[in-house]
């Protein structure tokens, strides 16, 4: 089997398990509509003040649901007793990385489109302008977020206080791709053109392509468990 | 040998302070303060050299899987938390009588503190997993990542802070001090890489020891 249908297969296992227990995704969704009430309890329902952090929450829900599905993806493996027949695929396991990562993308780009949507309806922001340049950073800090959040999630999978420490890993490791999806969320939001956010765009590719090599390269050392 | 190596470090801090507080010269407007700059600042490029070594001593761990590699990283990755969070304290003793203020979210504070964080998360994956040798594999990894990301935490944090391009490389060093604030910034700076160098060799034989002691 080439290395792509190697890949392909991981990740249509995960979306056939995903679509039949619905655990993962009905529960990360449920939790991002939780967390707009809750932004909405703590900051109040000055729309002023709400509008001005838009981009920051934004992100944020994306980033708490991030942090609940990611760290799922692999502890699924272990519950289910798979870590074995993972192990076992023939062939480059960075394949089983790629496959992984494009599963954990679909996750995340599903939460995404819904918290967007919650957020336009209830927080009543146009995002209908900023929209083209918005998909464009979403794209691109998904794929850096999803690339670190898979490789970390293969590591603590196998670590005490899994929940604690996979955040804390984690988090620090996506400052920059933080930074440069909220400030360009923001600029975007206010009506600014691609072009202005470019540096931060540049940013985000640069970060992808080395999480993504340093996922590929050192991903069958998690592997092994 | 690591014996020769402290009573080498020693003389070098020793040289250090002497050269901090009795020849490099009073500061024009900061006072006695600025003399905490002979620690504060050796102190962060001992820590991302410490950091480098972390890096190569991963690669060369994942590559070799030879166990000194490990011990490398797991000492120069202690050493540099240790002395960057050196760098922090100090600059916060200075910042409060020149700034007025313990901490501020400037690039550099911000960008030196997300890496502070990354590497106490490094020594965190080796204390909280089980076996010894999957902990080693992992933390190979968080260096890896943790310290190819400095670049990138650097430029956003930067890019964050100023809204415009950074002049590239351009920091201020010992070329921009003049004489003996530059030597002595130089003596300090090898002192304490001198007594970097000790703590690492102390802390392999530790680590060997420790080792041998449980196989």
């Amino acid at each position: 089997m080439t290395f792509l249908r190697r890949a392909w297969a991981v990740t249509w296992k995960d979306v056939l398990v995903e679509r039949r227990s619905k655990e993962t995704v009905n529960a990360v969704l449920f939790f991002s509509v939780l967390l707009l009430f809750v932004f909405e309890f703590t900051l109040g329902a000055d729309r002023e003040r709400l509008a001005a952090v838009l981009p920051g929450l934004l992100w944020l829900g994306v980033l708490l649901a991030a942090l609940l599905g990611l760290g799922r993806s692999f502890v699924l493996e272990r519950e289910n007793d798979c870590w074995e027949a993972l192990l076992l695929t023939p062939g480059d396991k960075s394949a089983v990385y790629v496959g992984k990562l494009a599963g954990n993308l679909l996750l995340m780009a599903l939460v995404e489109a819904v918290v967007l949507t919650l957020f336009t309806v209830f927080m009543n922001v146009d995002v209908a302008r900023a929209l083209p340049g918005l998909v464009l950073v979403l794209a691109l800090g998904t794929l850096g977020i999803a690339a670190v959040g898979t490789l970390f999630g293969a590591m603590t999978a196998h670590v005490r206080a899994r929940e604690l420490l996979f955040p804390v890993l984690l988090l620090p490791v996506l400052v920059p791709v933080l930074l440069a999806i909220v400030k360009s969320t923001e600029s975007l939001m206010a009506g600014e053109p691609l072009g202005v956010v470019s540096h931060w765009l540049k940013l985000l590719i640069a970060a992808d392509v080395i999480y993504v090599v340093a996922g590929l390269l050192t991903f069958d050392v998690l592997l092994e468990g | 040998m690591s014996r020769w190596l402290g009573l080498v470090a020693t003389l070098g801090v020793l040289a250090g302070l002497v050269m901090a507080f009795g020849v490099a010269p009073r500061e024009m407007t900061q006072g006695n303060v600025q003399r905490i700059m002979y620690v504060h600042v050796p102190a962060v490029w001992v820590a991302y050299l410490a950091f480098l070594a972390v890096f190569v001593a991963s690669i060369m761990y994942l590559w070799t899987r030879a166990a000194g590699a490990d011990w490398t990283a797991h000492a120069a990755a202690e050493v540099g938390v240790v002395f960057l969070g050196v760098n922090i304290a100090t600059g916060a003793i200075w910042g409060k009588p020149t700034w007025g203020t313990w901490w501020t979210w400037d690039a550099r504070l911000t960008s030196v503190a997300v890496v502070f964080v990354i590497f106490v998360g490094y020594l965190l994956v080796r204390q909280m997993t089980d076996d010894p040798e999957r902990g080693a594999r992992f933390a190979a990894v968080v260096g890896i990542v943790g310290a190819l990301n400095i670049p990138l935490v650097h430029f956003s944090v930067y890019w964050w802070r100023t809204l415009h391009q950074p002049p590239t490389f351009a920091k201020p060093g010992p070329a921009a001090a003049s004489g003996a604030i530059g030597m002595a910034l130089l003596v300090n700076f090898i002192g304490l890489l001198l007594l970097s160098a000790y703590f690492i060799a102390k802390r392999y034989a530790l680590l060997r020891a420790q080792q041998e002691a449980t196989a």
